[in-house]
């Protein structure tokens, strides 16, 4: 089956979304969510290294031996990262103390690595790339949408707006601050699945154990 | 040393790498269905956290920092900026040449671990621990407490997460939360409990 262009692109998004169903690269998507902004630029962050990465892996596919595959994807993708790393720290210098390790943590992110190994050593580098940039907009899709929900119920405002003006500003709305914290991803990542699951039934997971009526007593 | 211990205790509840910092979490969602693997997996990567984290300390105050390398008669030369691509190398490293002693010295233990030891490398609590270690300034001794402690918190968490997980596959779930959805509220609720030990300072 021959996927076009757009499938390679559209499907990552909800379809197999990276995080919702391949369970990959959760680690950054939890930790930075607290604010829009921030989810914004690991999202663009995450797509560029991701479609670049696979694009230069696909090009040196034939040439990279089987046996140390692995480290020269890692090399690549941390050559990338460094670059990311470096136009953050030049051009948006705030948000990279906010986002802190974890632009490093790209590097590990397995989204990256996983599309290296699964697509980008099989492909010509055009699809690699668009593939690459698919998976990460379905990465960086999931956490606009947790931060949207964080900085929004959480702060009241959204990319540092007021939206909602909080008690403390002499407005109505009483922030939950639960969501600033830490759990509060892992609960709105859970029933976002929930939600993802009940609309797309396909990709709900076959029970281990089921509970049986027994008749007769 | 009341200062290293209360770092201990802060790197292995306050500041516990899976539940607070969400590092390690593929994995951490992945391998936690048993008790026995999840064991084994929080064994190795405290192994490899507190044998990283000092190495990459070391390399960072003698090769990276900024006139780090006067001793070779570079004062002015900065390699930060080097610092991630090295540190993945170091892990990757240091993951080969454990697998080696192991492999040699103890293979009752070799066999145990051997099918995770390679998964550690791409393992973020591994490369986070490095990477916060630089960013907190932590010297030598610190960096060592922290990696080891790190680590346990590590282990510690997705050991219970396991437990929680092995009694949780016999109860009955709604669909569209079977399996990963109901991992995630879990995790959610663990961190919570880690939460409340925020307030504990030695």
């Amino acid at each position: 089956m021959a996927q076009t262009k757009r499938d390679l692109l559209v499907d990552p998004l909800v379809d197999n979304n990276p995080i919702t169903l391949q369970v990959l690269g959760i680690c950054s998507a939890l930790a930075v969510t607290s604010s829009l902004q921030v989810a914004f630029v690991m999202a663009l962050a995450v797509t560029a290294v991701t479609g670049f990465s696979s694009m230069f892996i696909s090009v040196l596919r034939n040439q990279i031996p089987g046996s140390i595959r692995i480290i020269v994807q890692m090399v690549i993708i941390a050559s990338l990262v460094i670059i990311v790393d470096q136009v953050l720290k030049a051009y948006a210098y705030e948000i990279s103390k906010t986002l802190s390790v974890f632009v490093g943590l790209i590097i590990t992110n397995c989204i990256v690595m996983g599309r290296a190994e699964a697509f980008a050593m099989k492909n010509p580098p055009i699809d690699s790339f668009i593939d690459g940039v698919g998976n990460g907009l379905g990465y960086g899709a999931l956490l606009l949408v947790v931060g949207f929900i964080r900085e929004l119920f959480g702060a009241g405002s959204l990319f540092g707006v007021t939206i909602l003006p909080t008690v403390n500003n002499g407005g109505w709305y009483v922030p939950n601050g639960m969501l600033l914290l830490p759990p509060s991803a892992f609960f709105i990542i859970g029933l976002l699945i929930w939600a993802v699951r009940a609309w797309k039934p396909e990709q709900v997971e076959k029970r281990e154990y089921k509970i049986q009526v027994v008749e007769g007593h | 040393m009341e200062g290293l211990l209360s770092l201990a205790v802060k790197a292995v509840f306050v500041e516990n790498l899976a539940l607070s910092f969400f590092l390690g979490m593929c994995t951490f969602i992945a391998v936690s269905k048993k008790i026995s693997t999840a064991l084994g997996l929080g064994i190795s990567v405290m192994l490899v956290q507190a044998i990283t984290v000092p190495t990459n300390n070391l390399l960072l105050t003698y090769l990276l920092a900024p006139g780090a390398l006067a001793w070779a008669g570079f004062p002015n030369v900065d390699l930060t900026f080097l610092g991630l691509i090295c540190y993945i190398g170091v892990i990757a490293a240091m993951v080969q040449i454990l697998e080696m002693v192991l492999d040699k010295f103890f293979p009752p233990l070799y066999n145990a671990l051997g099918v995770f030891l390679p998964l550690i490398t791409v393992n973020c609590a591994i490369l986070g621990g490095s990477l916060l270690m630089v960013e907190r300034d932590y010297n030598f001794p610190e960096s060592m407490t922290y990696g080891l402690s790190s680590g346990f918190g590590w282990a510690l968490a997705i050991t219970a997460m396991a437990g929680v997980r092995e009694k949780l596959k016999y109860s009955d779930i709604p669909d569209g939360l079977q399996g990963l959805g109901i991992t995630f509220i879990t995790a959610g609720l663990m961190a919570l409990a880690f939460m409340s030990f925020s307030g504990v300072k030695l």
